[in-house]
Parts: structure tokens; C-alpha cells; sequence
């Protein structure tokens, strides 16, 4: 049996002296779809924050094989962990290619994904290719913000709140994007307060509370877990 | 009058862009790092004495590409071993640190050189009569300073808008983080601005040096005017930068080309009480304008001409 893709152990956080995270342990291994639920400020944000080196951790980061906690975002995304913020950040000056031609990464071939895939698998954004990025719609924004991530070539991307906001029908192209994502052998950790797509598209969930994993286990499983999701996830 | 409208449009222009020559990398810095470089014209004084030093031992040529490069090379060496250590501790300890090294530099300057003016001179072969307009003549090397500032304008304009790296500082004015979780090194880009920055700052020196006078209270002068062209273009904007530093340019030159008073424009008899402010002519009034506009601006328009902030 190979190492896990992704490998954390133990990993707790800070914001400023409050404790975020209590000893967070989790893994992806290459190729799952994974999904990281909770209610607002359990600390999921946090835990990949501090997995990309954003949030400083204290724990164990194994990505490949390698130890990752300490490094900085930068070196992180370079090792190949993809992360696209729940707040989406596009370039808002620069339009749609440019901010396309900035998630290719310095001395990194891409193998995957080509500029001309990401139009395909979303035509509004070829359509929209020389508009500024600040005046695309919050749906559109978040497809360009997975696609940024995407160009940069990742082994495994986290995607904050990728349905968030979004209407029906644009959750449903979410989550079909998603799912190619997977098949061309991208590892995905979706990070969700609903479970409207992450029941659907995932393979093994994890339930955060109070800054810890709380739960874990496959999706038909959580459908059964009543109580799971009445302590740790409905409203 | 035509004349003097033709060569105040000229300095206008000229000192202009001199000003946009320290205002650009100094509104770049501010939009990127939040840091109000206190020390910014320090590095323009660095630039011409630089230029004049080597200037005497090697000629003027040089100077005018030796002395920015080195310049640059200190401002890269202010932020990676300065700023960059000083970035957690926040915005004011950032703000002292550039403002004590300010002091520094000049003192530095003031016991290399001493206190008086060095003899930094034009160059022979830029030592001639341009064109003569009007009975006027222009100095070539006005025209040379005017030539350099545009190319380096272009320059610029070209790396932001055409260049990866533009894309990137582009980007990370706005959202430095994010531009970092894509894979690029964010303090990198900005130890190489900062960098720039300076080195421009020096170029502005090394060809300003022997138009104007390199002594060491040519950063002292100079600074305040430049914290108005970046605040009346507006904090962080690279546009409003090059509109403010035209408009303050050209407002000084020609307030300073005109001998008009209110004396002059409504008889030579005060009405009671207004017996000094009647004979001020316009030109005196000139080192003063660009605070006026200063003033004018933040109130009609606080975020400045094309600034989007709160200054």
C-alpha cells in the first residue's frame, strides 16, 4: 500500500491567540473525491489555510511523501496542492485570460490542462476571455477561480465553498466540473457547509466540529447518520 | 507670450515627468506593501551623487547607467534585510523605518560630499543648443532628460501591461495572497519593485544631478511635492501618478513664468487691509500652489484624482 496523497496529522492552528484547530487528522489518497463538512467557523477554512502554509500550523503535513508544514503558500502550491478561497479572488483589472496565464506556475509544465480544455469544459469564459475579471458574475468568478488553480497543474485542489451562492443550475455545472476534474486524475478536497453536491460527487466524508474531525465515512453512511447530522451539520 | 507659453508647456512637461519618474515607484510600493516610503527621494539624491562620483572618475555616461543600477540594488537590499523584517510588526514600524533612514542618507551624504553643492555638470556632448524657438534656445540636455523620462515611461508601461511579471504585480497589488497560492514568490516581487523603484528614483537623480543643484537638501525639497502628486493622483494609482505629476509640473512652471497681482489686474490702490497681499505677484505664490492644490483636492476629492482609498 502506497503512502496517502495527503497526510495530516495532529495539525493545530491559531488565529492570534485564540486555538482554531484541536489536533485535525485527516487524508486524501491520489484520485479521491473528499469532502470536508461543518457549520460556519468550525474550523475548516483554518485547516486548509494551514495546510497551504497561510495560517501557521504545528502537526504533521505529509504531501507526497514529503513534510509540507512550515513552507510558505508559495512553495506549497508548487509542490502541486491547489487552493481556490471560498472569497474567489479574482484579479479584478485583469481580465479573464490573464488571470488564466497567472495560475500556470514559473518552471512548471502543465501535463494536464491546456487553456483550451478550460474553455471547452466552460465557454463562458472563452466568451468572456478579454473582459476585465471584476465584472463577471459570482458564479462565473468562481469557475475562473477553479480554472486559475487548474492551470497551475495540482495533484490534489481544495475548493472552499464552491457552491456557495451559486444558482441551481450553475451548482449542477459545478459539480459536473468537479467531477472531470477527478478524472483526469486530480485528487479534490471540497470544503462544504451543505451537502448538496459533496453527498453526490464524494467518496469518503469528513464532519468537523469544534476545531477536530468528529466524523468519517462514506456518503451512503452519512445519509443514514441522522444523528451525525443533526449534532454536527443541519441548522 | 506665445514664447513663454511654448517653453513653460516644455519645463512643464519635463519636470513633470520627473516627478513621475519618483511618484511611480513610489505609489507602485505603497499599493503593494501599504508602505508610504519615507526614504523614497533619499534614493533620487543617492542617484545624482552617485552619477556625479562617477561621473569624475569615469565619465558621465557611466554615471547614467551605473549609478540606478546600484541605487536599485540598495533599495532591493532596504527591503529583503529591512521592511521585510519589519512587515509583521505593521504599517508604523515600517513608516519609522524609512523615515529614520531618510536622516541617515543625508547625514551619510552630507559627511562623503559636505554641505555644499558638488560640481556635477552636463555632460560636453549634451552641451549645446537643442533648437532656438521664438530668440529662445532649449539646452539638448533638457531634451535628453524629457527623451530618457518618456523611454522609461514606456518602459514601464510595457513590463506592467505586457510582461508575466507585470501580470503578477498587477495582480498582487490587489491580492497579494492569492497570488501566492498560485506558486509565484510574492516577497520576491516585492523586493524586485522596491527595487525598481529605487533604481528609477536613481535614474531621476543621476539625470536631474546637473540640471538642478546635487546637494544634501535635494531630497528634503523635493520630497513634500512628491506626497502631493501621489496623494492628488490618488494612493496606489499609477495613472493618477503620471495625470498629477503633469498637472504639478505644469501649474509650478507656469505659475513661476507669470509676474501677474492683484495689483496688476485692478490698479495699484489696496483696499484697506490687503496692502501686502495686493502687490504678490503669481510667481511668488508658486512654491505654494501644489499645497493648495493639496488642500483643494482632499476636500472636493479625497481619494485623489484616480485613487480609489481613503487617503
Amino acid at each position: 500500500m502506497t503512502a496517502p496523497l495527503l497526510e495530516v496529522a495532529d495539525l493545530n492552528a491559531w488565529y492570534g491567540k485564540s486555538h482554531i484547530l484541536h489536533g485535525v487528522t485527516f487524508r486524501i489518497e491520489a484520485n479521491e473525491i473528499v469532502s470536508l463538512l461543518g457549520r460556519n467557523g468550525v474550523g475548516r477554512s483554518t485547516t486548509i489555510k494551514a495546510v497551504m502554509g497561510d495560517v501557521r500550523p504545528r502537526g504533521s503535513i505529509r504531501f507526497k511523501g514529503e513534510e509540507v508544514a512550515g513552507l510558505k503558500p508559495h512553495e506549497t502550491a508548487r509542490r502541486g496542492l491547489g487552493y481556490v478561497p471560498e472569497t474567489r479572488d479574482i484579479f479584478p483589472g485583469l481580465t479573464v485570460r490573464q488571470n488564466l496565464i497567472l495560475g500556470e506556475k514559473p518552471g512548471r509544465a502543465n501535463r494536464r490542462w491546456t487553456m483550451a480544455d478550460m474553455f471547452r469544459i466552460f465557454p463562458r469564459l472563452e466568451e468572456r476571455a478579454d473582459t476585465p475579471g471584476g465584472v463577471l458574475s459570482g458564479g462565473e468568478q468562481k469557475m475562473l477561480a477553479i480554472c486559475r488553480t487548474l492551470m497551475g497543474d495540482p495533484d490534489l485542489i481544495m475548493v472552499d465553498e464552491p457552491t456557495e451562492g451559486l444558482s441551481p443550475m450553475m451548482v449542477e455545472h459545478m459539480g459536473r466540473l468537479l467531477e472531470e476534474i477527478a478524472r483526469r486524475g486530480v485528487a479534490i478536497l471540497l470544503v462544504e457547509q451543505k451537502l448538496t453536491i459533496a453527498l453526490k460527487i464524494s467518496h469518503r466524508l469528513y464532519v468537523m466540529g469544534h476545531g477536530r474531525i468528529v466524523w468519517e465515512g462514506a456518503p451512503a453512511a452519512l445519509e443514514t447518520a441522522t444523528d451525525v447530522r443533526r449534532e454536527w451539520l443541519e441548522v | 507670450m506665445l514664447e513663454i507659453l511654448a517653453f513653460s508647456t516644455l519645463n512643464g512637461v519635463l519636470y513633470g515627468m520627473l516627478l513621475f519618474m519618483l511618484a511611480s515607484g513610489l505609489t507602485l510600493v505603497f499599493s503593494m506593501m501599504g508602505v508610504l516610503n519615507f526614504a523614497h527621494v533619499s534614493f533620487y539624491m543617492l542617484g545624482a551623487y552617485f552619477g556625479f562620483e562617477i561621473e569624475r572618475r569615469l565619465g558621465f555616461w557611466p554615471g547614467f547607467v551605473i549609478a540606478p543600477i546600484a541605487v536599485g540594488a540598495i533599495g532591493a537590499a532596504v527591503e529583503r534585510f529591512g521592511l521585510r523584517r519589519l512587515h509583521r510588526l505593521g504599517h508604523v514600524s515600517e513608516l519609522l523605518f524609512t523615515f529614520g533612514l531618510a536622516f541617515v542618507i543625508e547625514q551619510l551624504v552630507e559627511m562623503i560630499w559636505g554641505k555644499l553643492p558638488v560640481d556635477y555638470r552636463v555632460p560636453p556632448s549634451l552641451d549645446f543648443v537643442a533648437f532656438r524657438l521664438f530668440d529662445t534656445t532649449y539646452p539638448a540636455y533638457k531634451v535628453f532628460m524629457l527623451a530618457t523620462a518618456v523611454a522609461m515611461f514606456a518602459a514601464l508601461f510595457v513590463v506592467l501591461k505586457r510582461t508575466r511579471v507585470g501580470l503578477v504585480i498587477q495582480a498582487a497589488l490587489t491580492h497579494p495572497e492569492m497570488v501566492a497560492m498560485l506558486g509565484h514568490d510574492v516577497p520576491r516581487v516585492f523586493m524586485l519593485v522596491f527595487g525598481a523603484g529605487a533604481a528609477l528614483a536613481g535614474l531621476a537623480g543621476a539625470i536631474a544631478g546637473p540640471a538642478l543643484v546635487t546637494q544634501p537638501t535635494m531630497a528634503a525639497l523635493l520630497g513634500p511635492i512628491l506626497f502631493v502628486v501621489i496623494v492628488v493622483g490618488g494612493l496606489g494609482s499609477l495613472a493618477g501618478a503620471f495625470v498629477a505629476s503633469l498637472l504639478i509640473g505644469l501649474v509650478q512652471t507656469f505659475a513661476v513664468a507669470m509676474n501677474g497681482s492683484l495689483a496688476a489686474l485692478f490698479g495699484p490702490v489696496a483696499p484697506p487691509g490687503l496692502g501686502d497681499l495686493w502687490q504678490v505677484t503669481v510667481a511668488q505664490l508658486a512654491p505654494i500652489l501644489p499645497y493648495l492644490l493639496l488642500v483643494v483636492i482632499l476636500i472636493v476629492r479625497p481619494t485623489g484624482l484616480m485613487g480609489t482609498r481613503e487617503t
